[in-house]
Order: C-alpha cells, then sequence, then structure tokens
C-alpha cells in the first residue's frame, strides 16, 4: 500500500476497501468459497485474517445457510460470499430463504469483468436480475469510488426496518482497481425512510382501550418480536395484563414455553389449545407476523369473533392476507414499550385464561409413550430434556422432524430455534447449526434433522470437521421423505410417489413395505460421517437412546447420532390446508 | 375501478426492471406504464396505470414504497388532476376524397398531421385516454396502419382552483 492518493490518504484496491467495510461493519466471521471472478476478495481477506475469521463452506449454498445460522442465532447481519455464475447462483436458495423470514444477510458475489458484462462470458449470470424478486435490495457496483457506499447502504438496509437480504455483485475490475482508503461513501437513499416506523400515541391508546373491553384477548406474536429484541417486553405485558400467547413458527423462542400463560405454536401443526384458544378469543393483538396459510388456515374463518390489532413494522403485511380493525406500521419493540407503560392490569379475564388452561391440560401434544421403538418426538423430548439446563441451539431442516421439534423441543429462549419457516428449505439445518457454532464457540449447537434433509447438505460435515466447529446432528433417520409420505397417507390413500429414499427396488419404494421400519437402511450415514472425521454411533434401541444422546453431547468434535424412527408416524395434530381448527385431525 | 399512481424514482440502472418485475411477480395488473426524467436528473417518475378494487390499489402502493429505490409514490387519481395520452398514429388516407374525410377529423379532435405520404398520414394526438380511443374508432374504417402510445401521464391540480370549475374541462381538451 505504498500508493498515496492526491490528499495524501493510501490508495486500496476495491476488494481491500469491500473487506475493510465488513469489518467497520462488525462482521466477525464470513462464509465465503472462491472462485475466478472473487479471487481479489480472497486475496484481501488473508489480509485482514487477524480481524476477520473467513469459513470454507463445501458448497456455496452451505455458506449462505451458514451465514443465516449466524444472523438468526445473534440477531447481527449474516455475511456470505461466492464468486460468479454457478458460485452466485448457488447462493440463491439462500437468498430467497432470508427474504421469506426477513433475515439480516449480505451476500457479496464476484462478477465477471465490466467489459465483458452481458457477453455470456465464461461464469456470467445476471445475477442481480436473477435475485431482484428474493432480496430487500442488490446492488452492482461498476464504479471502485462506490465500494464503500454500496457497502454502507447494504449493512444499514439489511439490519433496519424489516431485516432481510441484499445482494452486492463486484465485478472482478472493480476488485482491482483502487480507490481513496480516506473517502467516506456516504449513504444515499432518498426511498428508504424507515426512522418514523413508531407507532402514534392514539394508535396505542386504541389498543389500551381495546384490551381494557376485551373480555378473551389473545396475543399471536412472531418472528418480528425476535427481530426487534422485544422479548423482554412481551413477558412484561404478559405479567401485567396476564393476556394468553400462541406463538409462530418463526416466534418460537420469543415467549417462554414453561410460562403457564404460554399455548405454544399455533397453526396446521400448532397445538389444539392455541387454535381453539385464537378461534374463540374476541381480541387478537397480532405482534411482528404475517398472518401466514400455515397458520391462518381459511382465512375468513381464522379469529372470526375477534377484532384484531396488527402491529409490524412493513406497512405492506397490514392487511394484506386478514383486515385488521387496528393495523398499526410500527417497530414492534417500540409499541410494546408504549403499550406495557400504558396498558392498565386485567383483572376480568381470569375465566378466559382458566379455559384456555384446562384446554392446554386437557390436550397437549403426545405420542405413544408406550411405543417399543424410539419414535422421533420421543427423541426430541428426551434431548430437549437433557440440554435445558445448557445454553442449547436447535437448527432443523424441513419436513416431520421439524414440526415435531417445533412441538416437542422446549424452546425457552429468543434466537435458539433456527428454521427455515416461509420458504422451507431441506438441508438448512447443517450449514445452519454450522454458523451458529461459529459464532457460538461454547453453545451446544444440534441441528436436528431427518435423512432427506440431511442429505441436502451433508457435504458440510467436511466444514464442521476442518473449521473445528463441534456441531452435532441427531439424524431421525425412518428412511422417507416423511411430511410427503403423511400427506399421501391422508390424502392420497398412501399411493408411494418418489418418497422412499432407498433403493427403487425395495418393497417401501411402493408402499408394499412391511411394519413399521424400513428392512434395510440406506445410506450408511456413520460410515458417512467417519469419512468426514466426524464422530458417530447408530441408536435403535429406546433404552439406549439416553446414552447416546450423553455421547453426543459430551463428544469433542461434529458428531452424528443416526437415530433409527419407523416411517409411519405422523405429525399430529394438523389442520388441513385451508380448513379450520374445527377440522383439526388428532388421530 | 381505474386508478392512477405516480412514483419519484431514484434514476439508477435497474430501477424499472425491479418495479415491473415486483408488480409482475406478485401478479398485479398494469394498463399502463409511463417513465422519464424530472427536472431532477437523479429522479425519474413512473406514472401507472392499475386496474383493481381499492385493497388491490393500497397493496400496489405499499410494494412500491417498499421498493427501496422509489422515493414516494402519489395516488393521482384520488385527488384532481389532469392525465394525459400521447399517440401516434399512421392511418391510409390517399390523396383524394378520403384524406381531406381524415383531416376533418383531425380537426375536429384537435389533432395534428406531422407527416404526409404518397398513401398515408401519420397523426399526432394527445388527451385523455378515452378520447384518444374515440378518435381511434372514427379512424378505424379508413384503415389504421400502425399506433403508437405513450401510455398515461398525470399531474395533481394547483389547489387554489376550485375543483366544481375544473372537472368538465379536463374531458374537453
Amino acid at each position: 500500500m505504498s500508493v498515496e492518493s492526491t490528499k495524501g490518504s493510501p490508495l486500496l484496491t476495491g476488494a481491500d476497501l469491500l473487506v475493510q467495510s465488513l469489518i467497520d461493519h462488525g462482521t466477525e466471521i464470513l462464509f465465503a468459497y472462491p472462485g475466478g471472478a472473487s479471487m481479489p476478495l480472497h486475496q484481501a481477506l488473508t489480509r485482514y485474517a487477524d480481524q476477520l475469521r473467513t469459513v470454507l463452506p463445501r458448497h456455496e449454498q452451505g455458506g449462505g445457510f451458514a451465514a443465516q445460522g449466524y444472523a438468526r442465532s445473534t440477531g447481527r447481519p449474516g455475511v456470505c460470499m461466492a464468486t460468479s455464475g454457478p458460485g452466485a447462483t448457488n447462493l440463491v436458495t439462500a437468498i430467497a430463504d432470508a427474504k421469506l423470514d426477513s433475515i439480516p444477510l449480505v451476500a457479496i458475489t464476484g462478477q465477471v469483468k465490466t467489459p465483458v458484462i452481458g457477453t455470456d462470458a465464461f461464469q456470467e449470470t445476471p445475477i442481480i436480475e436473477v435475485c431482484r424478486g428474493i432480496t430487500k435490495h442488490h446492488y452492482l457496483i461498476t464504479d471502485v469510488g462506490d465500494v464503500s457506499r454500496v457497502m454502507r447502504e447494504a449493512f444499514h438496509i439489511a439490519t433496519t426496518g424489516r431485516p432481510g437480504p441484499v445482494l452486492v455483485d463486484v465485478p472482478k475490475d472493480v476488485q482491482e482497481a483502487t480507490w481513496d482508503a480516506a473517502d467516506d461513501g456516504l449513504m444515499d437513499l432518498p426511498g428508504y425512510q424507515i426512522e418514523d416506523r413508531r407507532a402514534p400515541d392514539e394508535q396505542i391508546k386504541q389498543v389500551v382501550a381495546a384490551i381494557k373491553l376485551a373480555k378473551r384477548p389473545m396475543l399471536y406474536c412472531g418472528g418480528g418480536i425476535i427481530a426487534s429484541g422485544a422479548s423482554d417486553l412481551l413477558r412484561q405485558l404478559v405479567d401485567k395484563t396476564g393476556i394468553p400467547v400462541t406463538m409462530t413458527v418463526m416466534g418460537l423462542g420469543a415467549f417462554p414455553h414453561h410460562h403457564p400463560l404460554s399455548l405454544d405454536m399455533l397453526g396446521m401443526h400448532g397445538s389444539v389449545y392455541a387454535n381453539r384458544a385464537v378461534r374463540d378469543s374476541d381480541l387478537l393483538i397480532a405482534l411482528g407476523v404475517r398472518f401466514d396459510d400455515r397458520v391462518t388456515g381459511k382465512l375468513a374463518e381464522f379469529a372470526r369473533h375477534a377484532k384484531i390489532i396488527h402491529i409490524d413494522i412493513d406497512p405492506s403485511e397490514l392487511n394484506k392476507n386478514k383486515p385488521a380493525h387496528i393495523p398499526i406500521v410500527s417497530d414492534v419493540k417500540f409499541a410494546l414499550n408504549e403499550l406495557t407503560r400504558l396498558v392498565e392490569p386485567k383483572t376480568d379475564i381470569e375465566d378466559w385464561v382458566r379455559c384456555c388452561q384446562q384446554s392446554k391440560a386437557e390436550h397437549p401434544f403426545g405420542y405413544d409413550e408406550q411405543f417399543d421403538g424410539i419414535l422421533q418426538q420421543h427423541a426430541i423430548a428426551e434431548l430437549s430434556k437433557l440440554t435445558n439446563d445448557r445454553k442449547t441451539i436447535v437448527s432443523v431442516g424441513v419436513g416431520q422432524h421439524q414440526m415435531w421439534t417445533a412441538q416437542f423441543f422446549a424452546f425457552n429462549h429468543p434466537r435458539r430455534f433456527l428454521c427455515s419457516s416461509g420458504l422451507g428449505t431441506m438441508g438448512f439445518g447443517l450449514p445452519a447449526a454450522m454458523g451458529a457454532q461459529a459464532a457460538h464457540p461454547d453453545a451446544l449447537v444440534v441441528d436436528i434433522d431427518g435423512d432427506g434433509s440431511f442429505q441436502m447438505n451433508v457435504q458440510e460435515l467436511a466444514t464442521c470437521f476442518c473449521e473445528d466447529l463441534p456441531v452435532k446432528v441427531m439424524l431421525l433417520n425412518n428412511q422417507h421423505l416423511g411430511m410427503v409420505v403423511q400427506w399421501e397417507d391422508r390424502f392420497m390413500a398412501g399411493n408411494r410417489a418418489h418418497t422412499y429414499l432407498g433403493p427403487i427396488h425395495h418393497p417401501e419404494a411402493s408402499g408394499q413395505g412391511a411394519g413399521q421400519y424400513a428392512s434395510e437402511r440406506y445410506p450408511d450415514f456413520v460410515a458417512i460421517a467417519k469419512g468426514y472425521g466426524c464422530g458417530a454411533a447408530t441408536v435403535s434401541k429406546k433404552s439406549d437412546l439416553a446414552g447416546a444422546l450423553e455421547e453426543m453431547i459430551q463428544y469433542k468434535g461434529p458428531y452424528l447420532l443416526d437415530v433409527e424412527v419407523p416411517y409411519q408416524e405422523h405429525v399430529l395434530p394438523m389442520i388441513p390446508s385451508g380448513q379450520t381448527v374445527d377440522d383439526i385431525i388428532t388421530e | 375501478m381505474r386508478h392512477i399512481l405516480s412514483a419519484l424514482v431514484q434514476n439508477v440502472p435497474g430501477v424499472l426492471a425491479h418495479i415491473s418485475g415486483m408488480l409482475a411477480s406478485r401478479g398485479y395488473n398494469i394498463h399502463s406504464l409511463a417513465v422519464g426524467e424530472t427536472d431532477d436528473p437523479q429522479i425519474s417518475r413512473m406514472t401507472f396505470v392499475v386496474v383493481g378494487d381499492n385493497t388491490v390499489l393500497e397493496q400496489i402502493r405499499k410494494q412500491l414504497e417498499k421498493v427501496v429505490t422509489v422515493v414516494r409514490v402519489h395516488n393521482i387519481s384520488s385527488q384532481d388532476h389532469v392525465d394525459r395520452d400521447l399517440m401516434l398514429l399512421k392511418v391510409s388516407a390517399a390523396a383524394g376524397g378520403q384524406r381531406s374525410e381524415v383531416r376533418e377529423l383531425v380537426d375536429i379532435f384537435r389533432a395534428r398531421i406531422v407527416d404526409v405520404g404518397p398513401d398515408d398520414v401519420m397523426i399526432e394526438i394527445s388527451g385523455r385516454e378515452n378520447k384518444l380511443n374515440a378518435f381511434m374508432d372514427r379512424l378505424r374504417p379508413y384503415g389504421i396502419l400502425e399506433v403508437v402510445r405513450t401510455g398515461c401521464i398525470a399531474m395533481v391540480r394547483s389547489r387554489s382552483l376550485d375543483s366544481k370549475f375544473t372537472t368538465d374541462d379536463a374531458s374537453t381538451d
């Protein structure tokens, strides 16, 4: 860096400026897979290695989800990087996933040099065009003088308002060009005004009045509570008013599971008691939620008797799916703070609360505890029991095991449950756990996975081993795509349509399997894990489970516990798509 | 219901693609879209004509405002406003009888002939959408060869004028 600008400050390359900017924005770890068009960036990363750890995933998608695991477990923006073309397109799923779950993510891609952009050059894809609809915002930097400003804007946009992914595409010649290191690069965002997202007084007073009048109030809480850091305030509001709480999948952990007023999760696989309480409520206070179809079922029937208060930082969520009687654009944390201050204690809802709690006692999440082998629900409940006295972060893939984890693992703190909720991306679990482990070296991080999901990013076992990320995998191995099997059983007369994961000549492939378990097990997950250098074991007997879990927890490095489970178990309760709580299936 | 929305956007590459892509992916029906620079070269204005009920309109407006490069969105049609379309047409009108009939229509609609060929004329006309449609209908029997339209642009009237005296005027021009 001997070259100086006219002002006497040093000249830096675009790549150095970008890496410097990551550090300035508090990035400690990024997940980056190199390639031709991002080599200058990686060279720069080595120059700042003492300030910024670069983790090399084994697939760009794994890097994207690891960055999400970092973001979801810390609340700070996750950063991932890939080269142009296939590197960039491999990030697409992780970016779309971050968009639907409002996760702050800064994704950086290398791009071919500016003179050849648009010529179908080697490893060129128009990644900005590809990602327009799945990012909160996106940039193609064409001038090295814009690097500092764009990075500043990218972090600002990703982390403020409703968080989301921002993509920054950086051509190789921009990475190599030099610019004055002292240039401030101030933000220029005339169209991005989020400072005024605070509920006005009169609206808070309307809410206070509505709560005062309500006889059967309910709090319906989502990821917005966690994103805004409002879990403690939610607790205070409940302590003051005694209003029962239900949570979405994204909201799990926003309110402690063990609290007597927690009605746990609502929605398609939510609790009977939460769904009935919403049905019977006369006031539904929706905080940081979006009335997703997996929550509401048939929209017209959802909370049909309730007055609806909807508070969200994103104005476009209000009245999008379900019209609200009191729609409020606000940071949920600000609104909860005001509300908790002004609301009067409720003394007239004892009957309602008793009714909710009685329902909770009568219809708990359950499974056959007498079952001879290991049921998925039992394995999850057992893991929850064994880990509840220590800081445990749980990630999941997508499918039955995901819903059972939401039902049977006790989440008492925010940012402990990492779940691809909106996009429902299989393969999310292992890389997300990896990112969380990188951010929390002392925590126990467990990926509760299914054998279908796990195989979609199994290569990240290598990252876990090589980067000293001692992630544990509790693999609920039923040899099937369990959730699809469940729908086949319930709605398609059990016709197996490509939902068996073993060889196609096995009887299970055509639904002719005998008994609860697949007759042969494929692949050999223990051998795979050991091949990657991880510890591994299989467990099939119920009496061996606790010991096997204990061994997994105590293991120093990454570890896979292959749990043999039956494939005919269904996630219940279940409200079939587009129906109501009165159609709930409980057996 | 037909609504006119007007958006001020940052004049940066990709902004048109971003906005039209967003509207398409959410399934909104855009009747017309006109884009041009404003007096500030950093800022462009987009005028949308959208069809839908008030719920749809509210969603489109909010989704537009959510786009980072969109600075501001106005619902023009909720206020007293002037809206205009510009259209160029080529109509077959050989010298002689037909051409004078076409000229007569051009005069009645306050349009202008801007180019004359051996067998056709090019006409420029501006006005509200329904006036342009009416003009096109009258010309159809002569044989319309080509039509180009800009899409609607619109501006809110100054508040000093009493709307009672201005609403009729807009349709006559």
